[in-house]
């Protein structure tokens, strides 16, 4: 009996239910479903795009037509049907471009503050400014005009693209090329909107930047673009968070985002990923295919990513930093979770090519119920890399006995004085923690997520603190009666 | 609760572990306040009995009853039954990585406190109590900011033990040869804390071999479990017996 118990309050734990899966019912300017060059023409002058720009887009819908989705991953994914969805939907009120957030429609507000996103004037997140991303369009953007007094361009992608096209035309795809992977080309042709950051030179973001991605309409898929520029000694900590309504189909959501730090700069990349994640069943949810990836362009820049991936039918993605300046530094820290039929084939790249240039991998992923979480990373070491040195540590968790964890670490080093580490390890929950716990009278719920939160503590302790207490109760409830 | 009920009564205990037999018609009694001293050979069953009490999930109760302050004790799942104030030390306390200590003893006494319908403490008073319990344990502050028994050494898990029993004050507390790994000192805190306990009304089941232990305990009772059953019911100076004796001389005593 006790046994069973033990069990069923890990199931309960587990059974979490996703509270972020209401719908808005707003008026919608989509364009019908169905992808060819007339709807990357109807996107690009929906917009209002400079000439570059559509040209850029119909290069690599090319691009794109000519590549096979990729199929290398430990993931099962039922063919998508690229021409069923529809590639733009913005609400109405928002036509012509978000002007001031005081005219912005009411019910859009109200979305993003059921979310806890408070975007008005009087609740909004103290140090933090929020670029708030609905569908296909940015809803608004908070603090911007204080931002600007230093100097720091915070806006949507579309904003930058009509009042800094030269700084969108110089960087954009210089980090990930629209030839990049399957889905990068689809994003190049399609995005709609984003997060655009621009960091002059030496100054330190004075407050935490964040974007909010909220997919709402139906047979819509999201395909943000985000660049974050950072100049010579400037620093800046980016959060961004995503949640959709709860639907029986699945919705993709394939979004690029290209960071490039130069000399002695610093971006520090956090992602709160909570998407839909799909029933007990595996019905619904989002597929997360996203490519993420940072370049050290100048000396002793460095690239961190942080990521608590908890929502999503499916996640591939791999935040990767290029080490291109001599000193620089990429770090990534993940916490992956996956639960009933949810798939994750998540990790990095770190792409050694500039002299003691130094990398760090903390991976952690949680599995349980039926979900499959592999870790994916590949650790290149150029022959130009003198003195490259990485170090990666994988831990993977399991509750249960039907889920899987699986690591597949690429290691290729050109050089014989690198030095290139990779620890991992399996833990289950075992039933003797369990049961320590529940003898001195914690809850199996609370016993599970007080060893995932510790099992998970080395990540947290990356995110701004803001977004730390934030995701531990994320894991908590993705965990609800099952691992912090 | 009745007040002449004991605070403890197992009656024909039956437990097996998949098909094999492990404990077979076991019955005591321990009052409040009282100490029961558990003596027996390796694998005669007195670990089993703890955990089974504790409610662990591997040992299947197949017979006979138990009452526990005024409850049916066998009815009762782990975390109740450790709210209802059944405390087990644990021989080997597992780690927890990444847990630190306080957060973890409060995470217990607050789950404890809240079934007893008091409020629970905040991190701050915890932190003051816990402080004072662990200087009078001999243990470093430092302790509690380190991850659960990680990186522990024996005797440290078994102190870190008793820091929990003296902030959890249990009614009773089951302690499965909590003297193993332990320097004098800690041995003397050890006594201290029962002894403190005692007097606020906690009763004690201690598994030990360690005859000096076992008398400054002043136990009520002693009993030597062989093969699953209770083979001797006795009072400290069954304990002397054993020490002089050992296990295999006093089954032959019984015998004849």
């Amino acid at each position: 009996m006790a046994q069973l118990e033990q069990e069923d309050a890990l199931a309960r734990t587990l059974d979490q239910s996703y509270r972020h899966g209401f719908v808005t019912d707003v008026e919608s300017d989509a364009l019908p479903p169905g992808l060819d060059e007339h709807t990357i023409r109807a996107i690009s002058l929906r917009k209002r795009e400079p000439e570059f720009l559509l040209r850029w887009r119909l290069a690599a819908f090319q691009r794109w037509l000519a590549m096979p989705p990729p199929n290398w991953a430990k993931l099962r994914v039922d063919p998508i049907d690229f021409q069923a969805q529809s590639y733009y939907s913005a609400p109405k009120s928002l036509q012509g471009g978000p002007k001031s957030l005081a005219d912005v429609d009411p019910k859009l507000l109200e979305t993003y503050e059921k979310l806890n996103v408070p975007l008005h004037e009087r609740a909004r997140l103290a140090g933090v400014a929020v670029d708030a991303v609905f569908d296909s369009v940015s809803v608004g953007t908070t603090f911007r005009e204080q931002l600007a007094e230093v100097g720091v361009i915070f806006c949507s992608f579309s904003h930058a693209v009509e009042h800094h096209p030269e700084l969108v035309e110089r960087y954009l795809g210089s980090v990930v090329p629209p030839g990049d992977n399957f889905y990068a080309a689809l994003n190049s042709a399609v995005f709609s909107d984003g997060s655009f950051v621009y960091i002059p030179a030496g100054v330190r973001c004075p407050m935490e930047l964040s974007s909010y991605f909220r997919i709402n309409a139906r047979n819509t898929g999201q395909f943000e673009r985000t660049l974050i520029i950072a100049e010579a000694g400037s620093q800046v900590s980016y959060l961004e968070g995503c949640t959709a309504p709860q639907r029986d189909e699945h919705q993709l959501h394939a979004a690029v985002v290209e960071l490039v730090a130069h000399d002695d700069a610093a971006i520090k990349y956090s992602t709160v990923q909570n998407w839909y994640p799909g029933d007990e069943q595996g019905r619904g949810g989002i597929y997360n295919f996203v490519t993420k990836r940072g370049l050290c362009a100048g000396k002793r820049s460095r690239i961190s990513w942080t990521q608590i991936e908890t929502g999503s039918a499916i996640t591939w993605k791999y935040p990767s930093v290029v080490l291109r300046g001599d000193d620089s530094s990429g770090e990534f820290h993940s916490i992956a979770v996956s639960n009933h039929h949810q798939q994750a084939d998540t990790g990095t790249k770190m792409i050694h090519l500039g002299r003691n240039t130094t990398s760090r991998i903390v991976s952690k992923g949680i599995s349980a119920g039926h979900a499959q979480n592999s870790y994916r990373g590949l650790v290149r070491v150029a022959p130009t890399a003198a003195g490259a040195r990485n170090h990666t540590q994988c831990d993977s968790l399991l509750i249960g006995g039907r889920c899987g964890a699986h690591t597949f670490p690429y290691i290729d080093v050109g050089r014989d004085d690198a030095v290139v580490e990779h620890e991992a390890t399996t833990t289950r929950i075992s039933e003797e923690r369990l049961f320590y716990c529940r003898q001195r009278g914690i809850a199996a719920d609370e016993a599970t997520s007080l060893i995932v939160g510790g099992f998970c503590q080395a990540v947290l302790e990356e995110l701004p603190m803001e977004f730390a207490l934030e995701a531990k109760a994320l894991l908590s409830v993705s965990l609800e009666g099952a691992v912090g | 609760m009745n007040t002449n009920e004991p605070l403890l009564s197992v009656d024909r205990l039956g437990v097996e572990i998949g098909e094999r037999r492990v404990l077979d018609s076991v019955s005591l009694e321990i009052g409040r306040a009282g100490v029961v001293v558990l003596m027996g050979a390796n694998g005669s069953g007195k670990s089993t009995l703890g955990l089974t009490l504790a409610g662990h999930p591997r040992y299947r109760v197949t017979g006979g009853e138990a009452r526990f302050a005024g409850q049916d004790l066998l009815a009762l799942n782990v975390e109740q039954r450790a709210r209802a104030g059944l405390f087990l030390s644990f021989q080997a306390p597992p780690d927890i990585p990444g847990v630190k200590n306080n957060l973890f003893i409060r995470s217990a006494v607050n789950a404890v406190r809240e079934a007893r319908g008091e409020v629970p403490l905040d991190a701050f008073d915890f932190l003051g109590e816990a402080r004072a319990a662990a200087g009078r344990l001999g243990l470093p502050d430092a302790m509690l900011n380190r991850p659960v028994n990680d990186g522990f050494s024996g005797g440290e898990r078994k102190r870190n033990e008793l820091l929990q029993l003296s902030l959890l004050r249990p009614r009773l507390a089951i302690l499965d040869e909590i003297d193993s790994g332990m320097d004098v000192d800690g041995l003397r805190a050890l006594v201290d804390l029962v002894q403190s306990l005692r007097s606020q009304g906690t009763a004690f089941l201690v598994v030990s071999h360690y005859l000096q232990l076992i008398e400054s305990l002043a136990p009520d009772a002693v009993l030597r479990l062989e093969q699953g059953r209770i083979a001797e019911r006795g009072d400290l100076s069954l304990a002397h017996e054993i020490a002089r004796t050992g296990f295999v001389r006093a089954a032959e005593a019984v015998e004849a």
